[in-house]
């Protein structure tokens, strides 16, 4: 398992269009992708259940990345977070 | 006459007849399923053409409503192709053996109260789009139609909340402004309502009461008032604020890409003065064309620090990529006096006015003047910019800012960055000291650019902040105006234009006069583009030059 830690730069938070737009990035690979907030963790393909922990501007959160592509797919969400969120 | 309030999030006024929106509610029907497989079918064949249904209208929502309510839609059909959506429902269909309407409309109503407790007012508006999401999967399972307005007339239209494919879905030349029970300033009816340019009230509650329907309402999308029958002294009030809208409107109809001319056919630029990158969105609404005064003190006033090349290069960059070609004449850093930062360490000043400011500061501290022009130089090379000094008294001062800019290109050329070679340079006129030498000035640079808040203020020995000096504070003072003339006139001879980019420039009383002494350039306020152009229009110059320049430069005193 891969994972990393990212602090949210975006003024609105995880919000519906980048959410979504990760959940289609997360669908290129084969590995399972679990954003984690303090106690609360989901499946990041759950669009709205990823909505629904309201990450806002300042959190900090950890990505897990875990499957047979796991070290080429958690650099590419990296990126993505860094690019979007 | 009933007088209800509101939250205004689209300004303008409107009236009409009050129509209520009439929703086709897809009355959800509960029972229970034998073959839990053809009904999980059932849904998912719903789901598929409701994804299909809201891709078309993110197409039709951006040709109408914009990128931004386009991205609505888009962002409706990941939702209703949710898997986080879709476990929930097929949980309740197979294990539940509940039928799918009931599953589709038990998870929306879970997933709209988990946004709805959501303590962020973003979040807590997307209730409303997993509701529009359930309702257009019912309908498409129980074959409802959606509703709609049904009215000869234009109507002002008031509904609980609209979803986002309610409000696309709609005729929009039968709505003249809405009102909405619940909602916010990110609501769909929000966002549609501006763009559409028409007046929206939200947040009215339960005040609008269906006895209401039909009745005439005024509404003021500006301040969120919200009459019904209104009497006559409210109604003659409100429809003078509409008229006036109007004209506004029309003038923009009216003028907007007519050139500056007068009837007799003399011309004069109209640009703008402008504080941030963002305004240029409102420079090009009004047609300017240019910007006259780009205020650079936004960059260091929003810094804890020193603000560095890079920034500064994609400020200005910004600002001169999105005017599409339109000069940008970007004034460098103009601080001192009033304006104050507290990481220059400027120790205070007896006199601010008369210290340490504007041109005097990068003179005596060129380490920042030169880092500014850096920026400005590279970021020539992205549109039409122009360079002018703040703040000049005397000609070795323009000389020692243009050796400054001459060092700045050769230190690109020698690195290899582009930079355009013919960016303008001029100055402010703003003391009475360099209108005076203006005819010696006028031979070191491309521009004079008057800042008429300035000398008037230098000229009459007035404080502009002093609120008890405004009967002496005139900037139509005949000594103000002759100073214009004649930094005019010594411009003309050494082949320079000259602007004004004060709040004078727009003042419109006094048009005839900067055309008769021969200003070529205007540099106002986005909003008073249109109003001028109205007016030099509508001047012969022919006719009224000789009576103003006696009247300003004869012994007796005329109207100024």
């Amino acid at each position: 398992m891969k994972s990393f830690e990212y602090t949210i730069t975006d003024p609105v938070g995880i919000h519906a269009r980048p959410a979504g737009v990760l959940v289609k990035e997360i669908k290129k690979f084969v590995s399972t992708v679990t954003v984690n907030k303090g106690e609360k963790s989901v499946n990041a393909l759950k669009l709205m259940a990823l909505m629904g922990m309201g990450i806002k501007q300042g959190d900090t959160i950890r990505i897990d990345v875990e499957g047979a592509d796991e070290d080429n797919a958690a650099a590419e969400i990296e990126a993505f977070f860094k690019a979007n969120l | 006459m009933i007088t209800i309030q509101g939250k205004g999030v689209s300004t303008g006024v409107a009236v009409g007849p009050l129509y209520f929106y009439h929703r086709a509610k897809s009355t959800v029907s509960r029972y229970e399923v034998t073959d839990t497989d053809a009904e999980w079918a059932r849904f998912k064949t719903a789901q598929e053409r409701a994804v299909k249904e809201l891709g078309d209208l993110a197409e039709k929502a951006r040709k109408e409503a914009g990128e931004e309510a386009a991205l609505l839609f888009e962002t409706h059909a990941m939702m209703a192709e949710d898997l986080e959506f879709e476990e929930n429902i097929q949980s309740l269909i197979h294990d539940k053996k509940l039928n799918a309407e009931a599953a589709v409309s038990d998870t929306a109503a879970q997933f709209a109260e988990m946004f709805a407790m959501m303590d962020d007012a973003y979040f807590q508006a997307r209730a409303a789009d997993v509701k529009d999401v359930a309702e257009r999967i019912l309908g498409i399972l129980t074959g409802a139609v959606q509703g709609g307005v049904d009215s000869p007339v234009p109507v002002i239209l008031a509904a609980d909340d609209l979803a986002p494919s309610e409000t696309v879905q709609l005729d929009k030349s039968k709505i003249l402004g809405f009102i909405t029970e619940g909602g916010s300033g990110s609501s769909h009816t929000a966002i549609l309502a501006r763009t559409m340019g028409i007046p929206a009230i939200i947040g009215v509650g339960d005040a609008m009461k269906p006895e209401y329907a039909g009745h005439e309402v005024i509404i003021d999308g500006s301040n969120g008032s919200i009459l019904v029958d209104a009497d006559e002294a409210a109604r003659a009030k409100m429809l003078k604020k509409m008229e006036e809208q109007k004209k506004t409107q029309a003038l923009l109809d009216e003028f907007k890409g007519k050139p500056n001319v007068t009837k007799d056919g003399q011309s004069i630029r109209i640009y703008c003065n402008i504080g941030s990158p963002d305004d240029v969105t409102a420079v090009l609404k009004n047609d300017a064309g240019g910007v006259g005064l780009f205020r650079s003190e936004f960059l260091y006033l929003n810094c804890d620090d020193y603000p560095d090349e890079d920034y500064q290069f994609e400020a200005y960059k910004l600002a001169l990529s999105n005017m599409e070609g339109r000069e940008v004449i970007i004034r460098t850093l103009d601080i001192g006096a009033d304006k104050q930062i507290a990481y220059f360490n400027m120790p205070k000043e007896e006199n601010p006015a008369l210290g340490n400011r504007a041109l005097r500061i990068c003179l005596n501290r060129p380490e920042i003047f030169h880092t500014q022009l850096r920026a400005l130089y590279r970021a020539s090379a992205f549109g039409k910019l122009g360079i002018m000094f703040p703040m000049v008294t005397s000609v070795w001062e323009v000389r020692e800012a243009k050796k400054m800019c001459e060092l700045v290109k050769k230190e690109l050329t020698n690195e290899g960055i582009p930079f355009d070679e013919d960016v303008e340079v001029g100055i402010m006129i703003e003391t009475p000291a360099a209108a005076i030498i203006s005819d010696r000035l006028a031979k070191e640079v491309d521009f004079f650019s008057c800042g008429t808040n300035d000398l008037t203020q230098y000229t009459l020995a007035c404080d502009r902040q002093n609120n008890d000096l405004g009967r002496f504070f005139n900037p139509h003072h005949t000594a103000v105006l002759r100073l214009l003339k004649m930094v005019c006139d010594n411009a003309h001879k050494n082949g320079i234009w000259v602007g004004i980019c004060g709040e004078l420039g727009a003042d419109l009383s006094l048009t005839e006069t900067f055309l008769s002494i021969g200003i070529d350039e205007l540099s106002v306020s986005p909003r008073s583009v249109l109003p001028l152009r109205q007016k030099v229009r509508d001047i012969d110059v022919r006719v009224v030059r000789e009576k103003i320049l006696t009247d300003l430069m004869g012994d007796t005193i005329g109207e100024i």
